[in-house]
């Protein structure tokens, strides 16, 4: 039996661009980016003082307080996201989406922000003071519970938690399940609000992030020689994925089609990618082979391309590794540049990215591209936005732990 | 205190802390079904009283305990 085609019939996101998905659009192509000075709490003595931080988002304003304070923000941008999505793809959010929709979420650090205001009651005020909902808020596996509360989803449900890989993985599982005929309808997507004073100290710690405190927006430089290190983001970006059939039954519009999916481990370190990048390589390599493709079909990849040094050079290496000549033909891009580092959210925003691509033929560019690095030699449409009618893109993403995340997407 | 400040006090925990629709907090008002408040709010609302009346209230005492009126009169026999 041929597996069924799965198709995207729905988008919604909340970003450091933007709470919608047009104007996050127009933003990429236009390279606007959505990196500043963070605003939520004082940064007091931390090394980095910027990130990718929603903005004019009220929780309790959008879904009342008595609901929003039960939450961690992580699982109110995941709602919010979703909504968006439902109706984007012609549902009632006020039915139940029932047993044939799934759920498959991911993220890398669920409700840090909940874990953190947890310890800070613990220590100042005892056991006896901790928030009754903190464990609810702090879980992994929380916005997915909470996405499928207030929409009524009753299929099968996944939290997945590769890091940066995370979304990227959903919305593989997600696109398994529609192909194996689970279910015809899966909400797939990712979150991460790890904008928090602890959790931007930590991955100070490790070297990780960009110190480029006094030029927020050109912090975030892909590929280029000067980069330094990637920019924390917080948000959430839901796909509606559903069987072709499914689709058409009901006269959804069609945004595109996800058709390749490859997930492999480094297995090598915890943080740093294997020299050359031969996980990411296998990860792109079976998602192309899952799709029934080669590389000589692949018009643009929105590369992972974070930032740190170790990543783009790794990533390019990878990408010259499998493609060959032709790696010199692609168009690439990485996103980030604009929105800094969605973590666990990523994947699914990406994916987002390259549905849209496909669908309005244009390819978003890098910006803070400036300075050429000789490891980075390949074409990563720096700055500018490029109009070019394309058929296949992919998405690639990396997470700690040594996972690998690789989407493929066609136009039809 | 008079138990019309106590539940000055309650209502004005239920409304600021909580969320909830400053109408709806009567003294009949079940805490459940009405202020759809779930086992684990009930917590949230104990430890509010306690900090807010500095008392402890033991789990036991809480057993009959469904409406806004009973944890008033709860609270006014600790105060």
């Amino acid at each position: 039996m041929s597996k069924r085609r799965v198709v995207v019939t729905g988008l919604g996101t909340i970003n450091p661009l933007s709470n919608n998905v047009n104007d996050s659009w127009e933003k990429l192509t236009n390279g606007i980016s959505g990196i500043d000075n963070i605003t939520s709490f004082d940064t007091g003595n931390l090394p980095v003082t910027f990130a990718g931080e929603v903005k004019d988002f009220d929780a309790n304003e959008y879904m009342g307080k008595q609901h929003a304070r039960k939450l961690d923000r992580s699982a109110h941008l995941s709602i919010y996201a979703t909504e968006q999505a439902l109706l984007d793809a012609g549902f009632s959010t006020e039915e139940r989406m029932g047993t044939n929709c799934g759920i498959v979420f991911g993220t890398g650090i669920g409700g840090i922000g909940a874990t953190e205001d947890a310890v800070r009651v613990y220590d100042e005020r005892g056991a006896s003071r901790i928030n009754p909902l903190a464990i609810t808020q702090l879980m992994p596996n929380s916005s997915t519970g909470q996405v499928a509360i207030k929409f009524g989803i009753e299929g099968p449900s996944l939290t997945i938690t590769t890091a940066c890989a995370a979304s990227a993985n959903a919305v593989g599982e997600a696109k398994n399940m529609i192909e194996n005929g689970i279910v015809d309808i899966v909400v797939a997507g990712g979150t991460e609000s790890g904008t928090t004073p602890m959790t931007i100290g930590a991955f100070a710690q490790i070297r990780a992030l960009s110190t480029k405190n006094d030029t927020p927006e050109e912090a975030c430089s892909p590929f280029d020689k000067n980069r330094d290190g990637f920019v924390m983001a917080e948000g959430s970006t839901v796909l509606i994925l559903e069987s072709e059939e499914s689709a058409k039954s009901r006269n959804a519009k069609i945004y595109g089609y996800v058709v390749g999916y490859g997930s492999t481990t480094d297995a090598h370190h915890i943080t740093a990618p294997v020299e050359g990048g031969e996980g990411a390589v296998r990860a792109m390599d079976r998602a192309l082979k899952d799709a029934n493709l080669s590389v000589d079909d692949v018009d643009y990849i929105n590369a992972h391309g974070t930032s740190t040094p170790a990543n783009d050079r790794n990533e390019t290496s990878a990408i010259k590794t499998l493609f060959g000549a032709k790696a010199y033909e692609i168009d690439i891009s990485s996103t980030k540049s604009m929105t800094g580092h969605l973590l666990g959210g990523a994947g699914a925003f990406e994916s987002m990215v390259c549905i849209l691509s496909l669908q309005k033929g244009v390819i978003p560019p890098t910006i803070n591209l400036n300075t050429k690095d000789e490891e980075c030699d390949l074409n990563y449409t720096p700055n500018n936005a490029v109009n070019k009618d394309i058929n296949i893109a992919m998405s690639n993403s990396f997470g700690f732990g040594g996972h690998n995340g690789v989407l493929v997407f066609s136009k039809s | 205190m008079e138990t019309n400040e106590v539940f000055e006090k309650v209502k004005g925990l239920f409304v600021e802390d909580l969320g909830i629709d400053e109408s709806k907090v009567t003294m009949e008002a079940k805490l459940e079904e009405d202020l759809e408040i779930d086992s684990l709010g009930i917590v949230e609302v104990v430890m509010a009283f306690e900090d807010e009346f500095d008392i402890e209230i033991d789990d036991e005492e809480l057993a009959d305990v469904s409406t806004v009126g009973e944890a008033v009169k709860l609270l006014h026999s600790k105060i």
